[in-house]
């Protein structure tokens, strides 16, 4: 009881009358239910941007970085930015994983599925930049400290772009392990739930053979545990040495102290709503909003409000010191992003990063879904312009007047960028699909002391486990069964013989008032022709529409207009 | 109920009645004329050998080129006026930099408390007692640091430099900064953060006690508001106190990380005081309800903020030292070439002995080890904000002496004597928390 105790004034964390089963049938049903039409037309468009991004990557790298914008002055632009863009919105997900698993952060388990495989998917986006900014990729194993037999010089240990190829590579592979470690025993319980051997098969191998026995527990919670220790430092080494590669230099505007800690919030920032952006539709398209509550929204929503107004107060320091500094050049640079040329990019960085999070003080506000996503949108591409003016407005005029001049972006720039969103959302409507988007295991572990159907029993004093009597249902059912009328017995036996006879003793019924389009009464009068679960009114097509038709003589066409054997077929597979 | 035990008290009056002797021989004994300064410096050398003098006299010499060249007068005069002012600084220094570790001690509490009561902790409020009395200290400790400040405006010191119009008349770049540094500015910005700080202290305090007798949660809601509104202004006040009060004692040098740095410094130091605090008053008996998990908690806490300190300690060090910007480097050049042993010294007391002491979980719970460790960390503090001021007031001067010693002793016989006392005055465990439950029931 103890470890299962929850302050009263908690709000449940798992919605609705949920006891374990419902949460692997709610989790399992994307995986094992077929796409619709809405995930077939997303996932074109995305693969179609995917598409556009690999041509412009290999007009690139068949003719030469010259395909971009970039200029003597501004030598580096989108590339960067885009890199730096896509490593940031990594950060939420090993900070959910991780860091709040340290901080025992339980509404932490309903996310941070989807947010590691998010960040996954970014951290192959951000890879993708510098690979191709070398130009020659084929050569790109020459970051690597390997002999000098191997044709490259040996690498430059004092820069910190190297540092970058270490962490982000270490970053990668922890956070992949660590991922998976998670994904384990959900992949287990899809193998184990899996029909047909196909899936059986991949979801065997996916899961390592996992057994669910007490020593495969032990070591799971133990390496996650090291796992988490871990991923922290690293999540913080990660963008802290991004920033090196901008604070480290003698460039105004890029030489600050505060970069290390101000780009991890800024990270942690964008990350967060970058999962909001991603949950708030998927809650809703896989049908987890029992999950991923508003709750839990409005947490992410307070986390965004808080990184957001420590950006904030970065940016007022970097303006205060550059004055403070009493360096012209720092003043200069700093005057210059806010009333420069590019003054329109540091105002919306400022409205978007600063002022818009701060709405989030407002209850109201951020417990609602559809102003959760706009400004989840608004920071990601706030985010996206902070560093546009760091990189862009601190370069483009540089210290000879001579040589100052504008940046501005080629198709082909556009192009890769526009390319790796469609790959990323490529790959996360695959991982919609395909894994199991709530880590249901975590979940369950939670379900006694934060679930709501546990929380009521609890407080109604009630106990929380309670064997269900099936057995005089049954009974119950077949005492029940009557004969249709005389008339239309040959009708009913054809529709049986179609759909199959219900056994009282080895069936329990279904509630069949659960298909939309059937009432108490319609219930009724299936019953009494002998149709009680969903199995059987999944197998009705036109014909036997037509016969039920005929024996009921009421709502003509009703059945066909509201699908019934579809829906049937779905409340069937989550039984 | 807490009473104050009389060895305790006893001790904390000992404490104070030592600590001001120390500190009124550190003022009697620094020189009043040059010629008195260079007789305590030749004794100096003398006693410690040729080595540390030779260095010393060189760096001394180097620093006072910058004088001269703007000042216009003789090199040697002014070299021997400039070690007067050394001297004469070190006193008020010790006082000064004691003073502001037992103030952000108790500040770095006073975050962490709004910290725990805006996220809803639920392990914590066990502790919210402990953490009250400990802030209690922000009203004397605080009016304190006011008061010193205000004798340096009065010109009774010279620990900022950039309040002698003298010194700003001859220096271009301070008179760029007078709209942000000048006296009157200065006071009121201390002010209005020291008010602030206490505001909140006393009005979640009297909320936090209310909701004890209360028979709803509209004190613990109240509590919970003004904890989330005061981070917001902790968040601006805090980097802003530390560049008025710390970074301008060298006020050619900036660093825009300084704010955060100062931050994971007193917020490390607050939370080893709670846990020794704790383990203090539950091997007396007076908290029965906390447990080894609480503990373990604050010595994660002690462990992982240790780490966070360092991080940031490294960035700034590792940006300055590789750009290598004359204006910037300075600052480090001056503490690796004169003060080498607290510079590194402090490293391995603030980064290295809580990482290995505190990495395995069982220390984490084993009591005497936590304020063993929770000592080196407060000490190792103690050298770090040490640090921050030292080579700007008194340059190769410093010693850890009578005055020194004396400034902690006393103002740690203060926080102690005023701390307890706190204690005394409500029941040391919450009883109508609505997370209080969660916190007793609270098990690793």
């Amino acid at each position: 009881m103890a470890s299962h105790y929850e302050a009263p004034i908690r709000k449940p964390l798992v919605l609705g009358d949920r006891d374990y089963h419902d949460v692997s049938v709610d989790i399992a049903r994307p995986v094992e239910t077929r796409a619709n039409r809405q995930w077939w037309i997303v996932f074109t468009i995305a693969f179609v941007a995917f598409l556009w991004g690999i041509g412009c990557i290999i007009y690139t790298i068949s003719t030469g970085i010259g395909t971009w914008g970039l200029n003597k002055t501004v030598g580096w632009a989108w590339d960067i930015t885009n890199f730096v863009w896509w490593v940031g919105i990594g950060h939420a997900g090993t900070l959910i994983s991780a860091v709040l698993l340290l901080f025992r952060q339980k509404w932490r388990m309903a996310i941070n599925r989807s947010a590691e495989a998010m960040t996954i998917f970014s951290v192959v986006q951000a890879g993708l930049f510098p690979i191709i900014h070398m130009g020659r990729p084929w050569l790109g194993y020459w970051v690597l400290p390997i002999p000098n037999q191997f044709g490259s010089l040996w690498v430059n240990f004092n820069s910190p772009l190297l540092w970058d190829v270490f962490a982000i590579s270490t970053y990668l592979s922890v956070s992949l392990v660590f991922w998976w470690t998670g994904l384990l025993p959900d992949f287990a319980m899809i193998r184990d739930r899996a029909v047909k051997p196909f899936q059986k098969k991949i979801y065997s191998l996916v899961s390592f053979g996992w057994s669910g026995r007490a020593k495969d527990w032990q070591r799971f919670e133990e390496v996650s545990l090291v796992l988490a220790g871990l991923a922290t430092p690293l999540v913080l080494s990660v963008h802290t040495i991004v920033s090196f590669d901008f604070a480290t230099s003698v460039i105004p505007g890029w030489h600050t102290t505060i970069f290390p800690p101000y780009f991890v919030a800024g990270a942690i920032f964008s990350g967060f709503a970058m999962v909001n952006t991603l949950l708030i539709i998927m809650r809703k398209v896989c049908g987890l909003e029992a999950y991923i509550t508003v709750q839990h929204i409005e947490l992410m929503n307070i986390i965004i409000m808080i990184t957001g107004s420590i950006v904030g107060c970065a940016y007022i320091t970097e303006l205060f010191i550059a004055w403070y500094s009493g360096v012209e050049y720092e003043q200069y640079a700093f005057l210059n992003r806010a009333t420069g040329p590019y003054w329109w990019a540091y105002l919306l960085m400022m409205t978007c990063n600063v002022v818009s999070p701060q709405i989030m003080w407002f209850k109201k506000i951020r417990t609602s879904i559809i102003v959760s996503f706009i400004i989840s949108i608004v920071v990601n591409v706030g985010m996206w312009f902070e560093r546009f003016v760091i990189i862009v407005t601190s370069l483009h005029r540089d210290y000879l007047p001579s040589s100052w001049t504008m940046f501005s972006p080629t198709y082909v720039d556009i192009g890769i960028f526009v390319g790796t969103i469609g790959f990323f959302f490529t790959l996360f409507l695959l991982y919609a699909r395909t894994f199991p988007v709530i880590a249901q295991a975590e979940v369950k572990s939670i379900l006694k002391s934060s679930g709501e159907k546990y929380k009521k029993l609890r407080d109604a004093g009630q106990p929380l486990y309670q064997i269900q009597k099936t057995a005089t249902i049954r009974e119950k059912v077949a005492e029940d069964q009557s004969l249709p009328s005389e008339g239309s017995k040959k009708e009913v036996a054809d529709l049986l013989g179609a759909i199959g006879v219900f056994d009282a003793k080895r069936e329990t019924p279904d509630d069949l008032k659960r298909i939309k389009g059937i009432g108490p009464q319609m219930e009724q009068t299936l019953n009494q022709i002998g149709i009680f679960t969903f199995a059987q009114v999944g197998k009705m097509t036109e014909k036997e529409y037509n016969l039920l038709d005929s024996i009921t003589g009421s709502f003509p066409g009703r059945a066909q207009r509201d699908d019934w054997a579809g829906q049937a077929r779905g409340l069937n597979n989550s039984k | 109920m807490y009473t104050f035990s009389n060895r305790l008290r006893i001790g904390s009056f000992i404490l104070m009645a030592v600590g001001l002797l120390g500190i009124g021989i550190g003022f009697v004994s620094a020189p009043s004329t040059v010629a008195e300064a260079k007789a305590l410096v030749a004794a100096h050398d003398d006693g410690h050998g040729g080595g540390h003098g030779e260095s010393a006299t060189h760096e001394g010499s180097d620093e006072a080129h910058g004088t001269v060249a703007m000042q216009g007068q003789d090199h040697g005069a002014s070299h021997d006026e400039h070690l007067l002012h050394q001297l004469q600084n070190r006193p008020w220094s010790a006082l000064y930099v004691a003073a502001l570790f037992f103030f952000i001690i108790a500040l770095g509490v006073l975050a962490f408390y709004a910290v725990q009561r805006a996220a809803q902790a639920g392990w914590s409020p066990m502790l919210f007692r402990v953490m009250e009395g400990i802030t209690a200290y922000l009203v004397p400790g605080g009016i304190i640091v006011f008061v010193l400040l205000v004798l340096s405006v009065l010109h009774l010191n010279h620990l900022f430099t950039w309040m002698d119009p003298e010194v700003v008349a001859h220096d271009t770049l301070l008179q760029g900064k007078t709209g942000y540094l000048n006296t009157p500015f200065f006071l009121i910005r201390a002010a209005i953060f020291l008010g602030g700080w206490i505001l909140y202290r006393e009005v979640s305090r009297r909320l936090s006690l209310a909701q004890d007798e209360a028979d709803d949660n509209s004190n613990f809601k109240k509590n919970f508001r003004w904890s989330a509104g005061f981070l917001v202004f902790y968040l601006v006040s805090e980097s802003i106190m530390s560049w008025d009060w710390i970074m301008s004692v060298d006020p050619h040098w900036f660093s825009t990380l300084f704010g955060w740095y100062v931050f994971a410094t007193m917020f490390v130091s607050g939370i080893t005081a709670i846990a020794i605090i704790s383990i203090y008053l539950k091997s007396r008996g007076y908290l029965p309800d906390v447990n080894d998990s609480h503990i373990h908690d604050l010595a994660k806490f002690m462990f992982g903020i240790s780490i966070f300190w360092t991080y940031l300690w490294f960035a700034q060090f590792m940006l300055i030292w590789y750009a290598n910007i004359p204006e910037e480097v300075t600052y480090f050049v001056t503490r690796i070439e004169d003060y080498k042993l607290p510079f590194f010294g402090m490293l391995a007391l603030n980064f290295v002995f809580p990482l290995l002491m505190l990495m395995n979980s069982d220390y984490k719970r084993v009591n005497w080890f936590v304020i063993m460790t929770g000592i080196v960390i407060l000490l190792g503090h103690y050298l770090d904000v040490f640090i921050m001021i030292m080579p700007a007031t008194v340059g190769d001067q410093w010693a850890i002496g009578i005055p020194e010693i004396g400034a902690v002793l006393f103002f740690a016989g203060l926080f102690i004597f005023w701390v307890f006392r706190a204690f005394t005055m409500a029941p040391l465990q919450p009883k109508r928390n609505p997370y209080i439950e969660e916190s007793r029931q609270f098990h690793y």
